[in-house]
């Protein structure tokens, strides 16, 4: 039961690969979306878990450089450390530098960076449950609030599967990325594709950015790098695929991300079935209470 | 020269072979590389263990308010079987029964209303809610039925009340009894319709919770408004809910997969154990105190208050599951996994 599907007009459909092998953290998209869209300050914070202090998205926060920190080899990569004539740093941490790293695993470690964003889904469960119809699948089927429509009920934030809608507390309405809906519409492209200095983040059509995601897919794995993975650029997975697609290099919860999405509305048509079946036996059971006397 | 120099027109000391592609195979010695693909895959959501990112929960926080969202749900469940209850009284010639439930139903649906409205981020939009009727979405759905529902439960109260038009009355109880059914239950597809764990997997059994719990609740109301000699399916009412809603609130638990066990856990276990508690004990009271209108009164009030304990435990279950990521990449996983399985074996 989805309202929310292509559209089937002629616009080609429009979306964002993000190859993050190429990632460097620069977190230059976060800036640039929030210089574009205005988005508000939402807190100078430390998280102390690692270079991320943006934390996730949320309605302040539409792109979110994600960074985790592995005891794990980039594929078969000689990094040159653990050697008995180098020191290894290791890991950022408040010991000693070397410390820490059980001398297995010493020489072994990488650096994942990812940008994450809304995935604007094909079944997209917050459309679906929006009761206001404010959420709208566009002429690029992209996914946008209308924020003069929107009164905040925040049922869209349980629905998203990803985490991505939020709302935002002095503003009671729900916000996420737009896929730059006023940029996109004048043929230019979004501010975090335009900002990215290694092209991590593509911008495109949808078809086209699949088919370059598939050859870098296979270019890496040629190279060894054999963890790399793409993440929602399946449309048969739970939520048709996704309009913002990923490469990743490791299993998308490391990331964050959830590994198997299913749009919750996909169950709702047996979930009306259940209801209806509860509401007559409701209603049965309230006419047995008649039954039995007068008393 | 050690290594290479970049200058403006060309590269200088260039070693050959050192322009190296990120993670490249070529460059790792074999001892090592047999060493690395021997190595196990080191997580298995089989084993309870699962890779997150920093222990942060993958889905958003639930953003509505306990006593608002739980009152609303509970609210809801009341008036409408309030209204069936009342409905049966009036048809019955009961009207000593149907009279409070009838102003109790008037009561809550106002009470459910106005918490939905006030928990919205922007309330005085929500007639926003009335501009669309989307079947993919409960509370658009729920926003109609109430629609339909409040001026029937509105009318069978006022005229209860003034004693005017009473054939209006009447038909209007009848009407809102049988919408009643709709206002118990929707507000089940309403949570479950979401990616929150302890929600979604339960909808199977959470409209027969809300349902029996809302029936509880009514007949709850009838013991506490009418004399005992009209109270009798009241009484039944009460009963047979409580042992129904301890029943599939139980099954539901045990039966919904991972996140059944919050249920147990925390905040949402307290109010789901003393849900049980007073509804049991309010329906024990039922029966032992029926020729007593205050026992009877006192057990109503049981019942009525270990509904509203199964809505905040069903509301805190949700956000626990919310919380903790374990919930949401644990099934994920494994379903991910089995199906990976199953495709490598048809290969
Ligand atoms: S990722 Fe979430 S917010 Fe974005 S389109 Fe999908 S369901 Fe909606
Ligand atoms: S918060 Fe706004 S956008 Fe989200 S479901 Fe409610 S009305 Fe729709």
């Amino acid at each position: 039961m989805n309202v929310s599907t292509d559209s089937g007009a002629e616009q080609p459909r429009l979306g964002f690969f993000t190859d993050t092998s190429v990632c460097i953290g620069c977190k230059a998209c976060e800036v640039a979306c929030k210089e574009w869209n205005m988005v508000p300050e939402d807190g100078l914070d430390f998280t102390g878990m690692s270079f991320d202090n943006t934390g996730g998205l949320s309605a302040d926060t539409w792109r979110h450089v994600a960074f985790v920190e592995q005891r794990e080899p980039l594929a078969h990569q000689e990094t040159g450390l653990g050697r008995r004539d180098t020191v290894d740093l290791g890991m950022p941490s408040f010991e000693l530098p070397g410390a820490s790293a059980a001398p297995e695993e010493r020489g072994e470690f990488r650096w994942l960076m990812s940008s994450d964003v809304c995935k604007h889904c094909t079944h997209a469960a917050c459309v679906d449950v929006c009761p206001t119809g404010a959420l709208f699948h566009t002429e690029f089927d992209t996914v946008v609030v209308q924020q003069d429509i929107c009164n905040g009920c925040g049922y869209c934030i349980p629905a998203c599967p990803y985490g991505v809608i939020d709302r935002r507390e002095d503003d009671g309405r729900a916000w996420k990325c737009t896929l730059c809906y006023d940029r996109v519409g004048d043929g230019l492209e979004p501010a975090c594709a335009k900002a990215c200095p290694t092209d991590s983040i593509q911008f495109g059509d949808l078809d086209e950015l699949r088919e370059r995601a598939a050859q870098r897919l296979e270019d890496l794995h040629g190279a060894g790098v054999s963890s790399a993975r793409l993440y929602g650029e399946d449309p048969d997975d739970g939520v048709g695929g996704n309009g913002a697609f990923f490469l990743l290099l490791d299993e998308p919860e490391v990331y964050g991300l959830p590994p198997d999405p299913v749009v919750t509305t996909r169950d709702l048509p047996s979930m009306w079935r259940h209801a209806g079946a509860a509401a007559v036996v409701m209603l049965a059971g309230v006419a047995a209470t008649f039954l039995g006397g007068r008393k | 020269m050690s290594t290479s120099d970049v200058t403006e027109e060309e590269m200088h000391g260039q070693k050959p072979g050192r322009d190296a592609v990120t993670g490249a195979a070529g460059v790792v010695g074999e001892q090592q590389r047999r060493e690395r693909d021997a190595r196990p895959s080191e997580r298995h959501a089989d084993d309870g263990e699962f890779a997150s990112y920093y222990g942060r929960p993958v889905i958003n926080a639930i953003v509505w308010e306990a006593p608002a969202i739980g009152g609303y749900l509970f609210l809801g469940g009341l008036a409408g079987a309030s209204s069936a209850l009342a409905a049966g009284a009036e048809l019955t010639g009961r009207p000593g029964l149907a009279r409070p439930l009838r102003y109790t139903a008037l009561a809550a649906i106002s009470g459910s209303t106005a918490a939905l409205i006030y928990d919205l981020g922007r309330p005085e939009r929500f007639l926003n809610m009335l501009r669309v009727f989307k079947p993919t979405s409960p509370m658009s759905v729920g926003s109609w039925i109430l629609m339909g529902y409040g001026p029937l439960a509105g009318v069978s109260a006022v005229t209860a009340l003034t004693g005017w038009f009473p054939r209006t009355g009447r038909l209007a109880t009848y009407g809102a009894g049988a919408m009643g059914a709709l206002v118990a239950t929707y507000t089940a597809p309403l949570v479950c319709d979401t990616a929150v764990p302890a929600w979604h997997e339960g909808y199977r059994y959470m409209p027969f919770v809300f349902a029996s719990s809302a029936v509880a609740a009514a007949g709850g109301a009838g013991l506490i408004g009418a004399p005992t000699e009209q109270s009798g399916p009241a009484r039944r009412a009460a009963v047979g809910g409580a042992i129904a809603e301890t029943a599939v609130s139980t099954a539901m638990e045990h039966r919904m997969g991972l996140s059944g066990e919050l249920y147990g856990r925390g905040t949402a276990g307290r109010y789901m154990r003393a849900a049980k508690t007073l509804t049991l004990a309010g329906a024990a009271g039922a029966v032992l105190g029926r020729r007593s209108r205050v026992a009877s009164a006192l057990s109503g009030a049981a019942l009525v208050a270990g509904s509203a304990c199964t809505r905040l435990g069903v509301f805190h279950a949700g956000r626990q599951s919310q919380e903790d990521p374990k919930y949401t990449v644990v099934p994920q996983r494994r379903r991910r996994d089995a199906r990976e399985r199953a495709e490598n074996a048809q290969v």
